[in-house]
């Protein structure tokens, strides 16, 4: 075999190589997905008397429509869209005026506030919890949208992320847009906001799906099951009888959906907000 | 235009903490209508306590079943990843695919593999949600599959910044493809693996969904992570015991992130030295 040949046929093998591993590592995450809609479609005496199988037996896609029907799916989705929209549309808000405020205005007391607003990074929602559901109570908010939503409108993160990206716009567009007799606000409106919109798409789709799969936050300040988001519904179906496990399952596979169209579309985006901060550039 | 943060922050972020405080120093009657003082011995009684000391450990247990493996899967993953190859893509978006999924999604998906009536895989002994010693494991196992995405992307993010002549010249230079990743990528990609096993670390300390829904606790509470003890602790009678758990979760999760961001920011290579 010539040179070249052999060359050649290493190249092929480790093309090969590579095609098998990045196929048997996909076959390894993605076989939980495979048996949990083996598990929603085979009918719960199947799976009882003999075991779940490895591929669907009596496959009922019923199940779907069940599942969607016996556990106020719609009503729970239309709910955590609501949550996730309002708290979206309020982070979005609190982030680019105070990061605007941050990285073009000069005002007293501008870096301890800075730095008093940074701090609260290390203050995780978990730990304020106690405290936050009393004050939620104490307002009357249980059971209801602001209760739901009020205290994630500002974070931290949006703030700094959104700082970051503001100042690194070219002072020149600043002078050019005062000399056009540009106002804050119209600067803000007209150049600001449409040339980081990159990094404001970002930051709307990770608020959007840490806030679509919250749990924690919402099983505290609701007691009503008609207030439960569809992390909640989730918890309600799986606490029941073992016979409806498939209609738990199910339901997540629906609840799910909407997320994956969202990454399937937007994967840039997504990945490039959830790298931010760790990875420059 | 700051007012909406400063209001929002300060009262959901600062206040609740001087409310622990608070909360931490009286403690209301049964029915919540009247509190009496207990003083900073509540604080110290609490703290050195059992609930909280075992709270404490198999939240840490829990860390250190779930961090260093998840950091070692995404890091496999990505390594695959990162690679020219035709429809390499579909395979980036399949192992990034576990980011659709929530704490309560994944949990729902391990409790039809495992759940010890249902699960296909519910009399495998070593992570049986049965029995006590193992229970943690099995829980484990869903924060490790959900986090898998995230860590993916990220560490693939980081990846695609090492520059490809840096790679290059270290062939030139005789190194193997192992040697070049242990000494040339490791090192550059050091700091976004230091970011993702802080970021790892503070929410695998602070899970609760995969705990509520796999196990509730138990067996005999062998999983109530320290947010489920603390989430139990909301009753008048109990929630003073609560916020004082809460501020003890606080100063572990900073001095954790503090711990962690000095030590990695002498150890990892930023560049420029």
């Amino acid at each position: 075999m010539a040179v070249g040949d052999r060359r050649v046929l290493g190249r092929t093998l480790r093309t090969t190589g590579s095609y098998l591993l990045l196929s048997l590592l996909s076959v390894v995450i993605l076989l939980p997905v495979w048996l949990m809609i083996v598990r929603a479609v085979s009918p719960p005496f199947v799976y009882i008397d003999r075991g779940q199988p490895w591929f669907p037996v009596e496959a009922d896609w019923g199940v779907f429509a069940d599942a969607w029907s016996a556990s106020d799916l719609g009503r729970a989705m239309a709910l955590s869209l609501a949550v996730a929209a309002i708290i979206t549309v309020g982070q979005l808000l609190t982030s680019i005026m105070a990061g605007y405020a941050f990285a073009f205005l000069d005002f007293p007391l501008k870096r301890i506030l800075f730095v008093v607003i940074l701090a609260t990074m290390l203050l995780p929602a978990e730990v304020t919890l106690v405290a936050n559901v009393r004050t939620i109570r104490e307002l009357g908010w249980l059971d209801s949208l602001p209760g739901l939503t009020v205290p994630s409108l500002a974070t931290a993160f949006g703030i700094f992320l959104l700082r970051q990206t503001f100042l690194g716009i070219p002072p020149e567009l600043r002078d050019a847009a005062l000399l056009d007799g540009f106002g804050h606000y119209r600067f803000l409106r007209r150049v600001v906001v449409p040339i980081s919109r990159p990094t404001i798409g970002s930051l709307a789709l990770i608020t959007m799906l840490g806030a679509w799969g919250s749990y924690l936050w919402p099983r505290a300040v609701t007691t009503d099951p008609s207030w439960n988001t569809v992390q909640l519904v989730l918890r309600q179906l799986t606490t029941q009888e073992v016979d409806s496990a498939n209609l738990a399952v199910a339901a997540a596979i629906i609840s799910a959906v909407p997320i994956l169209v969202l990454l399937l579309v937007f994967q840039r985006q997504i990945i490039r907000g959830l790298s931010a901060g760790a990875v420059k550039g | 235009m700051l007012l909406p943060t400063l209001v929002l922050l300060g009262v959901f972020a600062y206040f609740p903490l001087t409310r622990l405080v608070h909360m931490g120093l009286w403690r209301p009657n049964r029915f919540g209508t009247r509190e009496t003082w207990v003083g900073p011995a509540n604080f110290v009684e609490v703290l050195t306590g059992e609930d909280f000391r075992t709270g404490v450990w198999i939240s840490a247990r829990y860390v250190l079943l779930t961090v260093p493996i998840g950091l070692l899967l995404g890091l496999v993953l990505a390594l695959a990843a990162h690679r020219r190859l035709k429809g390499i893509r579909v395979f980036q978006t399949v192992f990034s695919s576990t980011i659709a999924s929530s704490a309560a999604v994944s949990a729902v998906v391990f409790y039809s593999l495992i759940n010890p009536k249902i699960g296909r895989f519910g009399d495998v002994s070593w992570l049986s949600l049965a029995d006590p010693d193992t229970a943690l494991r099995g829980v484990a196992l869903s924060s490790i599959w959900q986090n898998l995405g995230l860590t993916f992307v990220i560490v693939l993010a980081a990846l695609q910044t090492v520059p490809d002549e840096l790679l290059e010249a270290a062939a030139l230079d005789g190194f193997g493809s192992v040697r070049r990743t242990t000494k040339v990528v490791l090192p550059l990609i050091s700091p976004a693996l230091a970011f993702l096993g802080v970021v790892l670390m503070v929410s695998a300390f602070q899970s609760f969904a995969q705990v509520e829904l796999l196990t509730g606790g138990g067996p005999a509470g062998s999983t109530e992570t320290l947010v489920f003890k603390i989430f139990e602790r909301q009753s008048p009678g109990s929630i003073s015991e609560g916020a004082v758990m809460s501020i003890g979760m606080f100063a572990i999760t900073f001095v954790m992130t503090m711990v962690q961001l000095t030590l990695t920011s002498r150890k990892v290579h930023y560049g420029g030295r």
